[in-house]
């Protein structure tokens, strides 16, 4: 009698059953996800990129070849152009989480306003990785391609390569350096750019009262989440690219 | 419905209240500015104007040590996961076991190729 009354007693667990244990709206959850699963993805990149490095006995140094200010200097300043770069996207995720708080508050003015530095920043950014691309890919830089492609005489490939190694000086190892430059920093910069899209449309439904009219603006929030996730990839990116 | 929304929003507010204030933001963005100031002091400064410290191991250590300290900030903060569940925030972490034991794996696997089956030619940098 007494164990069969405990057998029906209504469990209040956060996992019995009847309330959602996480309290989380689904589509946040779903982002959450999402992000996880895109982190698998760039780790599996910048592993590879480790692997390569670990593989090869010499590797580009860094301080050599990130090396120009565009529209100021052309070469001699390792480092600080990147620096602006990342400057600008930490600046944009605290305008991101100031429009999630804003949103928090149904504050649709300070939701703008601050959606709209944030889109900025992304764009300003991209734009920064744009001109980055362009100053090594005149250098000779590209996928599939590195300054002494084409070049077979192994004196001449050496010293056209010789700018960019402290150590020794590899064909394979730069020819691994371009690939990989480009197709981790060209999948981040992907990232920006959808970031960016998804910004101004959450944006505009803003400027519409969509969240105004639904009593919530999780909108910002969810959205958010992947803006943080984008400049939390280039803080890696930053380090193993530009530091190490 | 409208109950189940209303207990929705009142977590979030109430998680935010005691979270992320305007203050704590700017808090946390001080934090990750001060921590890539220094990564810049060192590379720069240290590393290549003042030649004080030499690249190697415990510099590369350094720095995803303090790239580490980074990303808790951004997620922790920013992406609000400290205040969410427990057991949400173990179900978004604990999966990163495999990125450590892939890391492990793959640094090991790119020395084994290293050493054995190197043959690109490489040229002495005078």
């Amino acid at each position: 009698m007494d164990s069969l009354s405990k057998l029906d007693e209504v469990k209040t667990t956060p996992w019995s059953g009847g309330r959602e244990p996480w309290s989380i709206e689904y589509g946040k959850i779903m982002m959450w996800f999402f992000l996880v699963s895109d982190a698998f993805t760039f780790s599996s990149f910048l592993i590879y990129y480790g692997a390569q490095k670990f593989a090869q006995p010499t590797w580009i140094d860094a301080d050599k070849i990130f090396q120009s200010i565009p529209g100021i200097a052309d070469h001699g300043q390792p480092l600080v152009f990147v620096g602006i770069m990342t400057f600008i996207l930490i600046m944009s995720s605290v305008t991101m989480v100031l429009a999630v708080e804003a949103g928090h508050r149904n504050s649709k003015k300070e939701v703008v306003k601050w959606m709209i530095w944030t889109i900025l920043g992304g764009m300003a950014f991209v734009g920064c990785q744009a001109l980055e691309w362009t100053h090594l890919h005149h250098l000779g830089f590209w996928f599939g391609t590195n300054p002494a492609t084409g070049l077979t005489d192994p004196a001449a490939i050496s010293a056209k390569l010789q700018p960019y190694f402290t150590n020794d000086i590899s064909y394979t190892a730069a020819l691994q350096f371009s690939n990989l430059f480009f197709t981790i920093t060209g999948f981040h910069g992907f990232h920006v750019t959808v970031g960016i899209i998804l910004n101004i449309i959450i944006l505009f439904m803003v400027l519409n009262n969509t969240f105004e009219k639904r009593g919530t603006y999780l909108m910002i929030e969810k959205v958010g989440l992947y803006w943080h996730f984008v400049d939390l990839v280039w803080v890696f990116v930053f380090t193993f690219f530009y530091l190490i | 419905m409208a109950n189940h929304d209303h207990t929705l929003d009142s977590h979030d507010a109430h998680a935010h209240g005691e979270g992320m204030g305007v203050k704590r933001i700017w808090q946390v963005f001080g934090i990750l500015l001060f921590i890539t100031a220094i990564e810049f002091l060192v590379a720069l400064g240290f590393v290549h104007h003042w030649h004080i410290v030499e690249k190697g191991a415990a510099l590369y250590a350094f720095y995803v040590v303090l790239t580490l300290i980074k990303a808790y900030y951004i997620v922790a903060f920013f992406m609000h996961l400290k205040f969410e569940k427990k057991s949400f925030i173990i179900c978004c972490s604990i999966v990163f076991i495999f990125i450590i034991y892939f890391i492990v794996l793959m640094l090991i696997e790119g020395n084994f190729l290293l050493t054995h089956f190197q043959e690109h030619p490489v040229y002495p940098n005078k």
